[in-house]
């Protein structure tokens, strides 16, 4: 008796969404990699939330933030909600050129990854965000490491970000220190604000980082297609990299070419599913800001923004 | 001893002689180098060996043409198997028998069970309070994910190190394969072994067992090999008189009496697979380690101090249990006596376990106490930590600036000034004044293939960052240890602080090491330094106690004041043991040095990091080779001169 009663039940859903003629989605758990920063945990909570209120069962692995790419091409994981173009966009082409992973959507947020400064910084250097006023300030940054020549913080080595090469173009009076972590990026703003020492480093949006201190990134020249390779783009016409870097790039959401067919509903979905940088920063600061877990963050954004993701799932 | 005075001063007049002609030359190439072709300066391009490539077409070989993933993959399935087992129980994972969560007042009366029937009420209370202490403060499910990973890898572990334990016992071929595998592998920096275990396994828990499983197994296989060799032959006898077969000698007579040193064994496995929480979470380990570097990636201090809290107490608690279990005797029932009385703690555990599925019936908290309800310590140890910021910043501004312009960028300068050649030669000259010809080539087979791996600047700021740090840490170990060896319990205290000190996960300091001092070399010295005084506390107090009372008090009578006593009887008398100290430290900083590339250095560890992210296993393994060398080199030296130290003392007092 109940046994037909479900089948009617599902009979009826069928009926109801027969316009799309979906198949039902597979038993199996999506595999969501998430990485060790807060918004893409939430984010990837949040979905992986939507999914189960569908009836899907979902698993969270934790991946490395490069290496996903690999894992989401074998299917190991089933997708990825964060793809950052200056951070990763290298590891994805390189994934998708061998196939077996494909952008899924892109969200309305942008990305922007550059030079940057807390707003204390600007009063040391009144003439800031513009570059040249920057390099006027130079020994404003002055560490004992780098003599009277402005400290630059850049992040990790294998980030690739280019910052001495832009240093040799512009040819401003700055020495590249490379971090050797995000979280040592962090712990330097921190330390410079217990005595408002100016300080200039390589950050990103969106990041939970411009909620606890609000800042500026550094106008370079504008970026130009080509500004890495070609020196006759930009301005200085023998040099490259004499340009920012790009003001606005992409974030993607990418999955394993198999899941259209396994969880045909989910991967509807997703292909809707879209946030913008307010949203982003929103979920950042529930977890970094108010102290909530992960998954409960999680809930509490799709609790207070059910008009926002309610149709994604129509 | 005094049979051949003559010929043994000649020898070591030879000697000296010899180190000193060689450290004469090493001086004059470093005078003259300015005039020194460039190939003595660094070795010439057409030297450098490109072992990365090497390395790399070797794994490629092993991976595609040998078809070793297959096999690789297929071991990590059956890992995989288990860990899916010990997820469900622990923490729910859906995953087949389906049976789990247990709740944590179960696993906590248990723990507290185990500790009364190894080691009484006080071994009870701590195991039970570890237990309860990461419940309330919310912790339950990071750090069931993380025993879930040791409650597999620890027992493979020891099996896999009995196994190549005694194999290293039956066969001298195999002792002489092992041991210089096992030298390496010990001085091998953990990343470089990481990048091989990602391409044969991939990520995930199952990569974060097979990264315990290899860097715990080394000191089973040993203390396997050592309490094999040390059963007497008697014991063997009587097994053999009473008709015992092979395996049955084996398993009913060798290893039984073994016990000793197989459950030392035991318990550094526990503590290795500890030690390896944080970094196994690089590549894919669960739990505490993992949830550590996120808080500190949002800088949340206070919460990873809790997490390092919970290190520590499983660590101890662990420690202490197998302990236990080592010097626990087999115990003797009457005849006849009751189900009930021969099975005392079986039928408490019962009870108790009884009782807790009843309180978790009661009250949802009893199963896992949400992170919503658990208490926090975060606030008062992030006012803590930031009151002592600013507190010392005045000094540590003035400090900063001072060791890098006057100390760390001259000593670096001069360290990469240093022309190949004359370190090279400096090598020898000591190795041949500490050991003679052998020791001297010894050291050179170790230092010349860095040399000729193209690493050689970077392996240069690695050796001067992990000698300012040594050299600190003496400055601040060795007093710190003579005051501590005075009275028995300050040494009882310094000892528990050394514990604790190497428990806690590293990661935790780097942070507020950065915003004491920016992200420069007096932070990776200052990180460093924390952790290579530990070892050098911890042998200066054991060799200044481990003084005979007799020595002490014949000095004493001769009219000694407590200051000659100390200098002239007691510190000479410990330093075979302090060198073992020293040593210790080289290899505590080189590991750190490596670890603090996440503060951000231009050394070996930089690059390592890098190739850890490229996965490039042939640059990774090459670093880390270079890495392991030199903590060869050292080990060799100063364990020979202990060694030496130790037979010219003893033969003092024969």
């Amino acid at each position: 008796m109940h046994r037909r009663s479900g089948l009617l039940i599902s009979a009826a859903v069928c009926a109801v969404s027969v316009g799309s003629a979906f198949a039902e989605d597979s038993s199996d758990p999506i595999i969501i990699p998430i990485h060790n920063w807060s918004s893409q945990i939430v984010m990837s909570n949040a979905v992986g939330q939507i999914f189960e209120s569908m009836g899907n069962s979902v698993e969270f692995v934790s991946t490395d933030s490069q290496a996903v790419y690999e894992s989401v091409r074998l299917g190991d994981a089933t997708l990825e909600m964060e793809v950052w173009e200056g951070a990763f966009g290298a590891s994805f082409r390189a994934a998708v050129e061998k196939g077996g992973i494909h952008e899924v959507a892109t969200h309305d947020a942008i990305t922007r990854e550059d030079w940057w400064y807390p707003t204390w910084t600007k009063e040391a250097c009144p003439g800031l965000p513009d570059w040249k006023a920057l390099n006027e300030c130079a020994a404003l940054f002055a560490t004992p490491e780098t003599g009277d020549k402005g400290r630059f913080l850049g992040g990790p080595v294998d980030w690739l970000k280019h910052d001495q090469e832009k240093v040799d173009a512009l040819g401003i009076n700055f020495t590249v220190v490379n971090a050797g972590s995000a979280a040592a990026l962090w712990a330097e703003i921190a330390a410079a604000e217990k005595d408002k020492t100016p300080i200039v480093l390589f950050n990103w949006t969106p990041n939970f980082a411009e909620a606890v201190w609000p800042g500026e990134f550094v106008e370079f020249p504008a970026w130009e297609e080509g500004c890495d390779k070609d020196p006759a783009v930009g301005p200085l016409p023998d040099k490259i990299y004499d340009c920012g870097n790009p003001a606005k790039g992409y974030m993607k959401i990418a999955a394993w070419d198999g899941m259209k067919d396994k969880w045909p509903k989910a991967y509807a979905t997703l292909q809707k599913v879209n946030f913008t940088n307010a949203q982003i920063a929103e979920m950042a600061k529930l977890v970094d800001i108010d102290g909530m877990e992960p998954e409960d963050a999680a809930s509490a954004w799709l609790e207070a923004n059910e008009a926002v993701w309610k149709t994604w799932t129509e | 001893m005094t049979a051949l005075p003559g010929s043994q001063s000649g020898i070591r007049l030879d000697r000296k002689a010899v180190s000193r002609l060689l450290l004469v030359a090493a001086v004059l190439l470093l005078i003259g180098r300015n005039h020194l072709p460039a190939g003595l300066l660094r070795l010439p391009e057409a030297a450098v060996i490109p072992f990365a490539d090497w390395i790399n077409i070797g794994f490629a070989f092993l991976r595609d043409d040998l078809g070793l993933m297959t096999l690789t993959r297929a071991f990590a399935d059956v890992v995989e198997f288990l860990l899916d087992i010990t997820a469900n129980l622990l923490y729910g994972k859906s995953r087949w028998p389906n049976l789990g969560p247990i709740p944590w007042v179960a696993i906590a009366g248990t723990a507290a069970v185990l500790g009364h029937a190894l080691g009484g009420w006080r071994l009870a209370a701590l195991a039970g309070g570890t237990f309860v202490w990461i419940a309330v403060m919310g912790q339950w499910k990071w750090a069931m994910e993380t025993l879930s990973v040791i409650i597999v890898a620890s027992p493979l572990s020891i099996l896999l190190g009995l196994l190549l334990g005694s194999l290293a016992w039956r066969s001298k071929l195999a002792e002489q394969i092992l041991n210089p595998l096992l030298n390496i592998a010990q001085s091998l920096p953990h990343f470089a072994y990481m990048i091989p275990v990602v391409v044969f396994i991939g990520v995930g828990p199952k990569a974060g067992a097979i990264v315990t499983i290899i860097f715990s197994v080394p000191p089973m296989i040993r203390m396997t090999l050592l309490g094999l060799r040390a059963v007497s032959p008697e014991i063997i006898e009587s097994g053999k008189m009473s008709g015992a077969t092979r395996w049955q000698l084996m398993t009913r007579v060798r290893l039984p009496a073994a016990r000793t040193e197989l459950l030392i064994g035991v318990n550094q496995v526990i503590m290795q697979s500890l030690a390896m929480v944080v970094l196994a979470s690089f590549i894919g380990m669960p739990g505490l380690g993992q949830k550590l570097l996120q808080l500190l990636q949002a800088l949340k201090i206070g919460l990873s101090v809790e997490i390092g809290i919970t290190v520590v107490m499983l660590a101890i608690v662990l420690d202490r249990l197998s302990k236990a279990w080592a010097h626990q005797q087999p115990e003797h029932h009457d005849v006849g006596a009751s189900w009930l009385a021969r099975h005392r703690m079986l039928a408490l555990w019962l009870v108790v376990l009884l009782a807790a599925f009843a309180l978790s019936f009661v009250d949802p908290y009893f199963v896992e106490v949400e992170r919503k309800q658990a208490l926090s310590l975060a606030v008062p140890v992030d006012a803590a930590v930031n009151g002592f910021i600013t507190l010392v910043n005045p000094v540590t501004d003035w400090l900063r600036w001072f060791l890098i312009t006057w100390v760390l960028i001259p000593l670096r300068d001069s360290f990469l000034a240093l022309p190949v050649a004359s370190v090279l030669i400096g090598l020898a000259a000591v190795g041949w004044r500490i050991g003679g010809r052998r020791s001297a080539l010894i050291c050179l087979a170790f230092v010349l293939p860095i040399a000729m791996s193209g690493w050689w600047d970077r392996a240069m700021i690695t050796v001067y960052m992990v000698f300012v740090s040594v050299a600190l840490a003496l400055m601040l170990g060795l007093p710190l240890g003579v005051l501590g060896s005075s009275r028995p319990e300050r040494a009882g205290r310094l000892l528990l602080i050394c514990d604790t000190l190497q428990t806690f996960p590293s990661f935790i300091y780097l942070i507020p090491v950065i915003m004491l001092f920016g992200v420069n070399d007096v932070a990776v010295v200052a990180a460093v330094v924390v952790f290579a005084t530990v070892p050098i506390v911890r042998y200066t107090i054991e060799g200044l106690r481990n003084v005979p009372a007799e020595t002490i008090e014949a000095a004493a009578m001769s009219g000694a004041n407590q200051r000659q006593i100390l200098w002239q009887v007691r510190l000479p008398l410990a330093v075979p043991t302090m060198l073992v100290g020293a040593n210790q430290s080289v290899m505590f900083a080189l590991f750190m040095v490596i670890i603090a590339a996440f503060i951000g250095t231009q050394d070996l560890g930089q690059e390592m990091q890098r190739a850890l992210s490229s996965t490039d296993v042939g640059k990774g393994l090459t670093l880390g080779l270079a890495v392991a060398f030199m903590g060869l080199t050292v080990d060799h030296l100063l364990l020979t001169w202990s060694r030496n130290r130790n037979r010219e003392l003893r033969g003092l007092n024969g």
